[in-house]
C-alpha cells in the first residue's frame, strides 16, 4: 500500500514535472525572443547605466538632493512649531522650502532637468552615424522608427527610475529627519510631482534628439541643446519683461486693459517649458495655491483660506501638462519626419 | 566546340541565373538635385553568383546599393532582390540580404561577440542559437581569440572580418559588400577575398561587391559590371570584356633589348638599327603595332593577332640585338578599365 502510493506519487510527479518543462520550454521560447525594438531599448539602457555620462549626471543630481534636503530639513525644523502641521502639508515642504542658502528641490529640478535631458540625448543619432553603426543598423530588419522610439524611451525609463528613486530617497531621508510621515495624500502629490518631472525632462530629452538627427556633429548638438536651455531659463524672462513694458496698457487705472494685459503676458511665458514645469509643481507641491492666473478682489473675498484638495490641483494644473506633452511631442515628431527621410550612408 | 560551351554555362553560374535573378535592376535612376548619381542602370544578377561593380569613387556604387536595400529611395525604375521591392517591403528584403557597408563601425565598448549577438536579435534569432552562430562564424573569419576583446580596439580588418561575420548571423541569401577589400593589407584581402569565395560555393550565397581595387577583386568575380559615372559601360566576365575590347590585338609581347649593335646613338635620337628592327618586326605577319615604351626605352612593345613570339625572338636576335628579356601580357581589369576610360576621352 505503502509502496503503491510512492509510486503513484512519483508517477504524478514526473508527470507534472514534465507538463511544467513544457510550458516553461514555450515560455521560455516566446519570451526569448525579443523584438527588435525591445533589444534596442535594452541595449541603450544598458549604454546609459554603463557611461560615465549617466554616472555624472546621477552623482549631480544626488547632491542636488541631498542639499536641498539638508537646507529643507534646517529651516523646517524652526517652523515645525506651528501647529496642525499635517493639514498644512507640512511633509511637501521638503521639496520647496529653502533657508536662504540653496535653492529648493523643485526649483534644481526645473534647472538641472534639462541638462540630464539633453545629456542623455544630444548624440542619439548622430554618434551612431559618425561610428559607423547606423548603417548597420539600418541594414537590420528593424523599421526606422523603432531606433528612434527605442532610443527615446530607453532614455526615458532610465530619466523615470532615476527621478522615482531620488524622489523616494528624499521623501525617505526626510521622515527619518523629521519624524513626520506623510499623509496619503502627500505621497499621491509626490508621485504626480515625479511623473511631471519626467514628462518635462522628457520635453528636453525630445528636444535634444531632434538636435541629434538635425546636427551631424554630437558637439554642436549638445552646444545647441544648452543655447536653448540657457536661452528660455536666462534670457526668456528678460524677453517677456521688455515685451511687457512695451505693450503695458496707457491708461494702468482701466481694470479691464490691465487683466487682458497680464494675461496675454502670461500666454507669452507659458510658451517656455520650464514656466509651465514650474506653474504645475508649485500647484502640486503647495497645496494652498489656488489659481495660477490673475484673481479678482471678488474672486478672493469669500474664499476661504484653505489648501485646494488634490482634484482640484490637479484640474488647475491640467493645461499645463497638456502644454509640456504637447511641446514633447512637437519635437518628437519633427525629430521623426526628420529621420526619416534621411538616407543613411556609411559615416557622414 | 559548340558542345563544349554550352556544358560550361551549364556548369557557370553566370548563365543559370537567366531563368530566375536574384537581383534585378531594370533602368535604376536616382538624381540628386541636377546631379544624376545612378543613370538608367539594368543588371541581373543570379543565384550563387559573385558580381563585382566596378568604378571610381564617386560612380554612384553606393547609392545603387542603397537602393538595392531600401535605404534611400530610387527617383525611377524598378528594383527587385529575392522578388521584392525594397523600397515598398525594407524588412522582408533586409531579412533575407547581409549588407556590409564601407568602413563598416561596431559598438565600440561591447566586445565583438556582443556586436553579434546584437545583430542576431535584432534578427530574432534565438538566444541559444545566437550565440552557436556566433561563435562559429567567429572562427570562421579568425577572430575566436578576439572574440571577448572590445571591438574598439580592433584593427581595420578585424572589422572588417567582424564585419563579415556580422552579415553573416542572420543566414542571408544575397551578402553586399561595399569595398570590402577597403584598407586591408594585402595578405588580409587575399584572406577575405578567399573567405568570400569559400563561402559562396559552399552556401551557394549570392554575392555583390563594389570595388575600385580591380586586380584584386578579378581573382574572384564571376562577372563584373563597369560602372562609370552613374551608367554601366560593360558587364561580363573578365575574358569577355577583355576580347570585346582588344579585339583587335589580343596579345601583346614585350621586349627588353640591350647592347645595339652600332652604337652612334647619342641621345635623343633613335638608333638606326632599332628603327630596322621595327620594320623587320612589322613585316612579320600578325605583327600589328610596335613602340618604345615610355619609361623604359629598352622595352619593346609588340601588339600582334595571335602568339609571335617565338617569331620575334628569332627576329631579335638575328638583328644583333641582345634579347634580355621576352613576355606575354595579360589583360588584366586594370588594362580593361584603362582603355574604357581612354575611349570615354578620345569619343
Amino acid at each position: 500500500m505503502n509502496l503503491k502510493s510512492i509510486n503513484w506519487f512519483r508517477g504524478m510527479k514526473a508527470a507534472w514535472a514534465k507538463r511544467f518543462a513544457v510550458f516553461t520550454r514555450s515560455a521560455a521560447a516566446d519570451l526569448s525572443v525579443t523584438s527588435p525594438f525591445m533589444a534596442i531599448v535594452q541595449k541603450e539602457i544598458a549604454d546609459h547605466v554603463r557611461s560615465w555620462r549617466y554616472g555624472i549626471l546621477f552623482v549631480l543630481m544626488l547632491l542636488t538632493c541631498l542639499g536641498s534636503l539638508y537646507t529643507a530639513s534646517t529651516g523646517m525644523r524652526n517652523a515645525i512649531s506651528t501647529d496642525n502641521e499635517v493639514k498644512s502639508f507640512f511633509f511637501l515642504n521638503l521639496f520647496t522650502y529653502t533657508n536662504g542658502t540653496l535653492p529648493p528641490f523643485i526649483t534644481f529640478v526645473s534647472f538641472l532637468g534639462p541638462l540630464l535631458g539633453i545629456g542623455l540625448g544630444f548624440d542619439a543619432i548622430n554618434s551612431e552615424r559618425s561610428k559607423g553603426t547606423l548603417s548597420r543598423l539600418m541594414a537590420q530588419p528593424v523599421h526606422r522608427d523603432d531606433v528612434l522610439n527605442a532610443k527615446f524611451v530607453a532614455a526615458l525609463i532610465v530619466i523615470g527610475v532615476m527621478f522615482f528613486a531620488l524622489g523616494f530617497l528624499v521623501a525617505g531621508l526626510g521622515m527619518l529627519i523629521l519624524g513626520i510621515p506623510p499623509t496619503p495624500e502627500e505621497v499621491w502629490r509626490l508621485i504626480l510631482f515625479l511623473i511631471i518631472s519626467t514628462v518635462y525632462v522628457a520635453f528636453w530629452l525630445n528636444l535634444s534628439i531632434m538636435l541629434s538627427v538635425r546636427l551631424r556633429q554630437a558637439a554642436t548638438s549638445a552646444l545647441t541643446g544648452m543655447a536653448i536651455w540657457i536661452f528660455f531659463s536666462v534670457f526668456y524672462g528678460l524677453l517677456i519683461d521688455l515685451v511687457a513694458g512695451a505693450t503695458a496698457p496707457a491708461d494702468p487705472r482701466d481694470p479691464d486693459a490691465v487683466i487682458s494685459h497680464t494675461e496675454w503676458i502670461q500666454l507669452l511665458m507659458r510658451l517656455s517649458p520650464s514656466q509651465l514645469f514650474s506653474e504645475a509643481t508649485t500647484t502640486l507641491l503647495v497645496p494652498s495655491v489656488r489659481s495660477l492666473g490673475p484673481l479678482s478682489m471678488e474672486q478672493i473675498i469669500g474664499a476661504i483660506p484653505s489648501p485646494l484638495p488634490l482634484g482640484q490641483s490637479i484640474l488647475l494644473v491640467w493645461p499645463q501638462l497638456t502644454g509640456m506633452v504637447a511641446e514633447t511631442l512637437v519635437c518628437f515628431a519633427a525629430a521623426y519626419v526628420m529621420f526619416m527621410r534621411q538616407e543613411i550612408r556609411s559615416r557622414n | 566546340m559548340v558542345d563544349t560551351n554550352e556544358s560550361a554555362s551549364l556548369l557557370n553560374p553566370t548563365s543559370a541565373h537567366e531563368a530566375e535573378p536574384l537581383i534585378e535592376l531594370v533602368d535604376l535612376t536616382k538624381r540628386y538635385g541636377d546631379f544624376t548619381a545612378v543613370n538608367k542602370l539594368s543588371l541581373r544578377i543570379g543565384q550563387g553568383e559573385i558580381f563585382g561593380l566596378l568604378g571610381p569613387n564617386g560612380a554612384g556604387k553606393s547609392t545603387t546599393i542603397l537602393m538595392m536595400l531600401g535605404l534611400t529611395e530610387p527617383t525611377s525604375g524598378k528594383v527587385r532582390v529575392c522578388g521584392v521591392d525594397p523600397t515598398r517591403q525594407p524588412l522582408s528584403v533586409k531579412r533575407r540580404v547581409g549588407y556590409l557597408p564601407d568602413d563598416v563601425g561596431f559598438y565600440e565598448d561591447r566586445t565583438g561577440l556582443e556586436n553579434l549577438l546584437f545583430t542576431a536579435r535584432l534578427n530574432r534569432v534565438p538566444p541559444h542559437e545566437a550565440n552557436e552562430r556566433a561563435k562559429k562564424l567567429l572562427e570562421l573569419v579568425g577572430l575566436k581569440e578576439a572574440a571577448d576583446k572590445k571591438a574598439g580596439t580592433y584593427s581595420r580588418g578585424m572589422r572588417q572580418r567582424l564585419g563579415l561575420a556580422d552579415v553573416l548571423i542572420k543566414k542571408p541569401n544575397v551578402i553586399i559588400l561595399d569595398e570590402p577589400t577597403l584598407g586591408i593589407d594585402p595578405e588580409g584581402v587575399r584572406e577575405l577575398l578567399e573567405l568570400i569565395r569559400t563561402l559562396s560555393r559552399n552556401e551557394g550565397l549570392t554575392v555583390l561587391l563594389s570595388s575600385h581595387q580591380l586586380h584584386q577583386v578579378q581573382q574572384i568575380c564571376d562577372r563584373v559590371g563597369l560602372f562609370v559615372q552613374g551608367s554601366l559601360l560593360a558587364v561580363g566576365t573578365v575574358n569577355e570584356l577583355s576580347a570585346q575590347l582588344f579585339a583587335g590585338e589580343p596579345f601583346w609581347v614585350e621586349a627588353e633589348i640591350g647592347a645595339p649593335p652600332l652604337d652612334d646613338s647619342d641621345g635623343e635620337s633613335e638608333p638606326p638599327g632599332l628603327s630596322k628592327l621595327k620594320e623587320q618586326l612589322l613585316q612579320l605577319d600578325g605583327v600589328q603595332t610596335v613602340r618604345r615604351d615610355e619609361v623604359n626605352p629598352s622595352l619593346l612593345q609588340i601588339g600582334c593577332q595571335r602568339d609571335v613570339s617565338k617569331d620575334i625572338a628569332k627576329i631579335v636576335v638575328s638583328s644583333g640585338f641582345d634579347l634580355l628579356s621576352l613576355s606575354k601580357k595579360q589583360y588584366g581589369l586594370d588594362e580593361i578599365y584603362h582603355r574604357y576610360f581612354e575611349g570615354r576621352k578620345t569619343g
